[in-house]
């Protein structure tokens, strides 16, 4: 399947109206001279990536910083602060950068990005999601030949967020890629979604967005994004490492202990709906495989 | 007054039912549905489980003999909200597609311990009619103690079902464990009760 790249990008009302969107995409696309061939993919694309209604992207969370249960996020986040809001990028770079969220927003133009987020229980959402590649703003900092690997890192503030006052998992939550993965044009650095200001529960203000990797891996609330030689222990592994491992891709062929993996449930397709399989690399394969050519995604998962 | 009070019981019972239904009527069950209904019929079932358990310790801390007369219908619930969360993930979740089906139960453990816990259930409620408690006699007691082990396999089910170390499904084997240490206060005291 053909994903919507960020290259093929759209105005951000189309999804008020899906027939709008087309032709505008039909147009703004064949204008970009893409042929034929593409503008069957991208309607096939569109129609498999009908974006879930904001009501349950917005109420149904993960983001165990504000409690475990699903509507905690949405419950318990509305007064959280994100002015001022800070990151600091450094590590193995020759450029330290201390940037606040207001200046990442004005300096690097959000683009609606339509991707598919797959959760590790099994389930899936299609995301209009605002942001842009991470890789503009990495390498501003210009990483040095020992950067292997990008560790992100959350913020920790037990005050705002209850769920971190219990050691569900070891705070502050932190996760990681390696560098290759971290440059890559699809791993987006998130500032919205639907069109509008990222809501809090869903990471605000900035948050990771890896569409071929289990949703855990794409962090909430970033403060400090660190280029590092080797390879970071990322919160989930270290609660549980025969079931999280680094990498954590789409992989329908891989279980998790627990869940098999084979399968998901459509959020907001109704009670009668069937699973739909999952694809690997949640279907970005086009995009990412060659990452992993030579991996045995088995061992490494 | 157990006359009517027991079909009041009985009605009340069918509540978790009825808010289901009601819930997809009125589209109320949220993101996920499905699993939704798998998770209300699941705790449920171990609610159940913790009630039928209790009958007997209220038997002996209040004097009465009248909880015990609930013990079977309240057993018999135990099977029915069991077989509604079975049902649940072979029909609605997995379309009866038993090839992962097959598949989860015999690789996951909390679903092969859940399934287990469902099997052991069955003998149970094939003997829970007065006709069968007379035909097996002594032996019947000694099958319907299988109702401690299926407590236990229950709360592993969910204990091992959660993602991280969470705080309802330890409360239910807490609770349960508590029922099951009862009796052996009770054995240990009264030995002609059994």
């Amino acid at each position: 399947m053909k994903k919507i790249k960020f290259s093929e990008i759209t105005p951000e009302k189309i999804y008020l109206n899906r027939r709008d969107f087309i032709k505008k995409l039909g147009l703004s696309t064949s204008a970009l001279m893409i042929g034929q061939n593409f503008l069957n993919n991208a309607y096939a694309s569109t129609n498999s990536l009908e974006p879930t209604e904001y009501r349950y992207i917005s109420t149904y969370n993960n983001y165990y910083e504000f409690g475990t249960r699903k509507s905690d996020p949405v419950e318990k986040s509305q007064n959280f602060k994100t002015e001022p809001w800070n990151i600091k990028i450094n590590g193995e770079v020759e450029n330290e950068i201390n940037i606040s969220a207001l200046e990442i927003n004005n300096m690097f133009e959000s683009e609606e990005r339509i991707y598919r987020l797959r959760c590790v229980e099994g389930w899936s959402m299609v995301i209009p999601w605002m942001g842009f590649s991470l890789s503009k703003l990495l390498e501003k900092a210009k990483p040095n030949n020992k950067a292997k690997f990008v560790e992100f890192i959350s913020v920790y503030d037990p005050v705002q967020m209850p769920g971190q006052k219990y050691p569900i998992l070891q705070w502050p939550y932190r996760e990681g890629l390696r560098i290759d993965e971290a440059m890559h044009p699809l791993t987006t650095l998130v500032t919205g979604l639907y069109g509008k200001k990222l809501p809090n529960q869903n990471g605000a203000p900035l948050r990771l967005i890896v569409p071929w990797k289990y949703g855990f891996k794409s962090a909430k609330a970033i403060v400090n994004i660190k280029l590092v030689e080797k390879m970071p222990t990322s919160s989930w592994m270290r609660s549980s490492p025969r079931e999280y491992g680094f990498y954590s891709n789409v992989n329908p062929n891989v279980d998790h202990p627990r869940w098999s993996q084979a399968s998901e449930r459509v959020i907001g397709s109704g009670i009668l709906s069937e699973r739909i399989p999952t694809q690997m690399f949640n279907g970005y394969g086009d995009e990412v495989a060659n990452l992993y050519s030579g991996m045995d995604l088995k061992k490494y998962f | 007054m157990i006359k009517y009070f027991k079909p009041f019981v009985f009605i009340l019972c069918l509540w978790p039912l009825g808010i289901i239904i009601l819930d997809i009527y009125y589209n109320n069950l949220g993101a996920e549905p499905v699993k939704k209904i798998m998770n209300h019929f699941g705790e449920w079932t171990l609610i159940f489980i913790c009630l039928t358990l209790s009958m007997s310790p209220l038997k002996r801390i209040t004097n009465l003999s009248f909880w015990i007369k609930f013990r079977r219908m309240l057993g018999l619930f135990v099977f029915f909200y069991a077989t509604i969360h079975l049902l649940t993930y072979i029909g609605l979740d997995y379309r009866f597609d038993w090839e992962p089906i097959i598949n989860d139960v015999l690789k996951k453990k909390y679903i092969f311990i859940g399934f287990s816990a469902w099997l052991l259930l069955i003998p149970l409620a094939a003997t829970s009619s007065q006709k069968m408690i007379r035909i097996l006699r002594h032996n019947w007691k000694n099958l319907h103690r299988l109702v401690y082990v299926i407590a236990i396999f229950g709360s592993l089910h969910y204990i091992w079902l959660s993602k991280t170390i969470f705080f309802k499904p330890l409360i239910y084997t807490a609770i349960i464990v508590v029922l099951l240490a009862l009796r052996i206060k009770i054995k240990k005291r009264d030995v002609n009760y059994g």
